[in-house]
């Protein structure tokens, strides 16, 4: 068993929901909850005689992610029909692109998977981010929902039904679930910054199916092992597991029956959530045959380079380079620079904060340790708390002065949050500035010292006891002057008097 | 009053001298006599006909503008979805459909203020040319009525004929509004495909099916195309009216086309019956007594045609007929134990046979390992036939030829022989082939006293000039004026 070695390789399809207006191909408005069956009108329920008319923000949306992923942009795109019977498709055909997709072989950048944690050389880790290709984006229109309701019947609830859809098919360059996931995660960040899609997997505006296969190396033999697709993944986590557990499966079913990839015996599992394993859904891949043929109701579409001018000009810095740049430009770290950026929202945020004067780590600090638990809480962006980048900034300029402590800013930032006023005025109110003033607290430290005979005999006798005197010293300080001294300059004065 | 055309009808309304009201009760009083032996309807709406006459009559009593239709009785062709009673394609799958919607036609039709008598038989889903493969209703040609009207649009062209209204729409893929017209003595045009709105329009080959008007005169023929034509934004395939303008298909209908240069194509109408070659012939001399220059012209892919066309319109119908499932709307089984088997039931019970077969061809076609050989070739083809076309129109400025190689046949002559069936479109698929627009006219009898009608094709989007040269024949000759039998 010495030389048996296997490499995973994934592949992965995305499907994500554009947040246009009204839906691929008709005027309903694109919505999530509703009353079933409350937004359809004929043409997306199918009936006889109706006719599709191209959602044009959809094209333009679907355009700008091919872009951000570095895709060609062809000038010449046609839709087919793609032929199977479901319930949940009224039509018993899906508008799609077979032939000639909107966007073909690009690449996304994403950031290495596990790497984020990493101590020291932060910098490093960014610049090390994997290219993983994108063999084709193309648009396609969302089915209803089949809702399996109990006794004889199913209803179907056709509200999804004609949603914009952007198929992403990535080329199989991830080496297994943390990657699958870091493609997922970037992808998300990159349709959220484009404006395009919430990317909300709770709603299932972002849809996962991987595909699995092990190259196994054995006694300088190669073998590849039957590929599986795992069907409909709405979370990261599933991803991740799904297809981990897929390598697995995968190298256990290896060694015991020897199986191999072979023209057909390519399989489709779904995951089981609960009992964190995949299900085997088709045996074989049925000879599936979608009679795909050009959609005659539609006309191809010619996108002219003044129109991919317009798309393009539409672009923004991406997620990922946003980080990167965060690392060089405020010498962030890549962990502090990846939470930042993981909203656009935030990133302009912090950046207009550091515009208005903010020392960029401190901002950064408040950023991420007071404002983006404040905006969950409350459910909203840290763009959307009340709180404008201004005072953000003045509140991180009294901290690198010491008017106030690290404690102190997150209530006065807190406060900000609540009533909109200025940190300076709310550290006054709230009596949150920080005493500096040495000959005032070397007062206080001789009362303590006075008061604590047997910890100033601690600090002396040093050892170990020493530190821990030295810190219930600096505590009585604190305790005297209500948290308002700058423990700094109390460590300081404490220090001197044991010379 | 049952003499006058639409468009005289519509000035004697306008004018007070007739109330639609009178025209739709004669109408109506026609239905009741002829209809139980033509069975040109598939449902007719007297009560609210009559109502709307008379609303139309109060409105030109008050002085009020009314559209170009004010007050005539009008019918569809019963695939075209309207609000009002149901829409069935002649299928006993939508029997009972009841559209939520108007088709743009139809919304334009109840714009131009006229009246809607009736929703007429078809060949299923218009599959077909003879009615005979209605699912629901047998209709005879008002000529002869041991006969076939000629399909699909075979209600509507008997309904014209038969004087039981003023004009119609019909829809034509293959030739189905010409061949009826001309079974039926009567004028038949199928515009330029994008020049009027498929929506609503139920789909049997989108790229084909093209909606148009079925009337007594050229006149009315282009009336009604002043009412139907145009972009609509609903129709992605309709053309923009600023690559080709509509125009007012009335306005220059009487001035004679000025050199005129009628195409040819000799090898093509030998394949014709002798009465109908002869028809034609006549027809031409005709044409060339007003001054018009005769030019031979060769279409040398007019072989393939028929071959293209059955397997791009199966093609599309495979699809296209995909939604009768038996899920949403529509017949379902009561046979049916799992969601497939309400598929294959519902279908298999409500089908009909020549449905079915085109189905299976589309299907076949489409299907993975055969769509380079049949339906890319078919693409091909279709190009060439275009291109046939394009090449013709340099030396001519419009083609004639027969509309079908027979006059109409025996009721159930040719239902067990649908290859016959068929080849018999060979003359007018090339038009939905190439999308260019075509025009049938009556143009003489045969010796059994049955119409004969003659074919006359023009480039794209030039419906005006089409118009005016069939009108020079029908300001020439009274053939137009004949009446069937039975009226
Ligand atoms: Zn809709």
């Amino acid at each position: 068993m010495s030389d048996f070695q296997h490499k995973v390789i994934v592949g992965l399809e995305i499907h994500v929901q554009l947040c246009t207006r009204s839906k691929m191909f008709c005027g309903c408005a694109v919505a999530f909850g509703e009353q079933a069956n409350s937004r359809v009108c004929p043409v997306c329920l199918g009936m006889p005689g109706v006719l599709p008319v191209m959602n044009k923000q959809a094209f333009e949306y679907a355009v700008l992610v091919g872009l951000a992923l570095n895709c060609e942009i062809p000038s010449f795109t046609k839709w087919d029909r793609k032929s199977y019977y479901y319930p949940d498709l009224p039509k018993n055909y899906q508008i799609s692109q077979y032939d000639l997709p909107l966007a073909k072989d690009g690449f996304i950048q994403i950031p290495p998977a596990g790497g984020k944690k990493a101590k020291g050389k932060d910098e490093a880790d960014s610049a090390q981010s994997k290219r993983i290709g994108i063999i084709r984006a193309h648009l396609e229109e969302d089915a209803g929902k089949n809702l399996h309701t109990a006794g004889n019947f199913s209803s179907v609830d056709l509200n999804r039904t004609g949603t914009p859809l952007l198929e992403i098919v990535s080329e199989p360059d991830l080496s297994g679930g943390a990657e699958a996931r870091a493609l997922a995660v970037e992808l998300q960040r990159i349709v959220r910054y484009l404006g395009v899609s919430e990317g909300d997997m709770q709603k299932g505006q972002m849809r996962f199916e991987p595909n699995i296969n092990l190259v196994i190396t054995k006694d300088g033999k190669e073998f590849k092992t039957p590929i599986v697709e795992v069907k409909n993944l709405n979370s990261f986590r599933a991803l991740e597991r799904s297809i981990d557990y897929e390598v697995q499966r995968q190298l256990d079913e290896f060694l015991e029956t020897g199986l191999v990839l072979e023209m057909g015996n390519k399989t489709t599992r779904g995951w089981d959530d609960e009992r964190e394993v995949t299900v085997l859904q088709r045996e074989k891949e049925e000879a599936h045959d979608y009679r795909y043929f050009p959609e005659p109701d539609l006309v191809p579409v010619e996108l002219t380079d003044a129109w991919l001018d317009e798309i393009r000009g539409r672009l923004c810095e991406l997620p990922l380079a946003r980080q990167v740049r965060y690392v060089e430009e405020y010498k962030l770290s890549d962990y502090d620079a990846g939470v930042l950026t993981g909203e656009r929202g935030t990133a302009d945020f912090f950046e207009s904060a550091v515009a208005t004067g903010g020392e960029p780590k401190r901002v950064c600090n408040l950023l991420t340790q007071v404002g983006l638990k404040l905006a969950n809480e409350k459910g909203c962006g840290v763009d959307e708390l009340g709180v404008t980048a201004q005072s953000v900034a003045d509140l991180a300029g009294m901290v690198a002065l010491g008017d106030v402590s690290a404690g102190a800013a997150a209530a006065i930032f807190e406060a900000m949050a609540e009533t909109g006023k200025e940190p300076r005025l709310l550290a006054d109110e709230l009596s949150l500035i920080q005493k500096s003033d040495a000959g005032e607290l070397e007062a206080m430290v001789d009362e303590v010292l006075a008061a604590n005979p047997q910890a100033v005999k601690d600090v002396t006798s040093g050892g170990k006891k020493s530190k821990k005197a030295r810190g219930f010293l600096l505590g009585q300080v604190m305790q005297k002057t209500k948290g308002q001294a700058n423990p700094k300059v109390v460590s300081e004065i404490i220090a001197r008097k044991f010379g | 009053m049952e003499e006058l055309s639409a468009k005289d009808l519509r000035e004697r309304i306008a004018a007070g001298r007739i109330t639609s009201v009178e025209a739709t009760g004669a109408v109506f009083g026609r239905i009741d006599e002829r209809e139980p032996v033509i069975g040109a309807y598939l449902s007719t709406y007297r009560e609210t006909a009559l109502a709307r006459a008379a609303e139309v009559d109060r409105r030109i009593a008050a002085g009020e503008q009314v559209g170009q239709l004010a007050g005539v009785p009008v019918a569809i062709k019963d695939n075209m979805c309207s609000m009002f009673g149901a829409t069935t394609c002649a299928s006993r799958i939508l029997e009972n459909f009841h559209s939520p919607y108007n088709a743009t036609v139809v919304k334009k039709l109840l714009a131009a203020d006229a009246v809607i008598v009736g929703k007429t038989n078809m060949d299923e889903f218009a599959m077909g040319s003879s009615t005979e493969n209605s699912g629901l209703k047998q209709t005879v040609n008002p000529w002869d009525t041991s006969r076939v009207p000629g399909g699909s649009s075979g209600g509507s062209a008997a309904a014209v004929a038969g004087r039981l209204c003023y004009a119609a729409l019909g829809s034509d893929t293959g030739g189905s509004i010409r061949q009826p017209a001309s079974f039926c003595g009567v004028v038949g045009l199928k515009p330029t495909y994008g020049r009027v709105s498929r929506y609503g329009l139920v789909a049997y080959g989108s790229s084909l099916d093209q909606i148009g008007p079925i009337t007594q005169t050229v006149t009315d023929a282009a009336l009604m195309m002043n009412v139907i034509a145009g972009h609509d934004p609903a129709d992605s395939t309709s053309v923009d009216e600023a690559v080709a303008p509509v125009c007012d298909y009335l306005a220059r209908l009487d001035e004679p086309v000025e050199n005129l240069r009628i195409g040819i194509v000799p090898q093509l109408n030998s394949g014709a019956d002798e009465s109908v070659q002869r028809a034609l012939n006549a027809a031409i001399d005709v044409y060339k007594a007003a001054g018009a220059d005769i030019v031979e012209v060769d279409m040398p892919h007019s072989d393939y045609a028929i071959g293209a066309y059955y397997i791009i319109a199966t093609a599309e119908a495979s699809s296209n007929l995909a939604r009768y499932d038996g899920v949403h709307y529509g017949h379902r089984s009561d046979k049916a134990e799992d969601y497939v088997e309400v598929y294959s039931k519902s279908r298999a019970e409500a089908f009909g046979k020549e449905v079915k077969r085109r189905i299976m061809l589309g299907t076949y076609a489409l299907s993975s390992g055969y769509y380079d050989a049949y339906y890319l070739k078919a693409l091909k083809v279709r190009n060439l036939i275009r291109r046939d076309f394009t090449e013709a129109f340099e030396k001519c400025d419009c083609i004639m030829m027969p509309v079908a190689p027979t006059t109409a046949f025996k009721l159930g002559e040719k239902v067990d022989d649908p290859l016959t069936m068929y080849l018999s479109d060979v003359y007018t698929i090339a038009a939905n082939l190439a999308g260019i627009p075509g025009i049938s006219i009556p143009c003489g009898f045969d010796e059994n006293n049955l119409p004969i009608g003659l074919q006359i094709l023009a480039p794209a989007f030039a419906e005006d000039k089409l118009l005016r040269i069939a009108k020079m024949f029908e300001a020439e000759t009274d053939l137009h004026r004949k009446k069937p039998t039975i009226v």
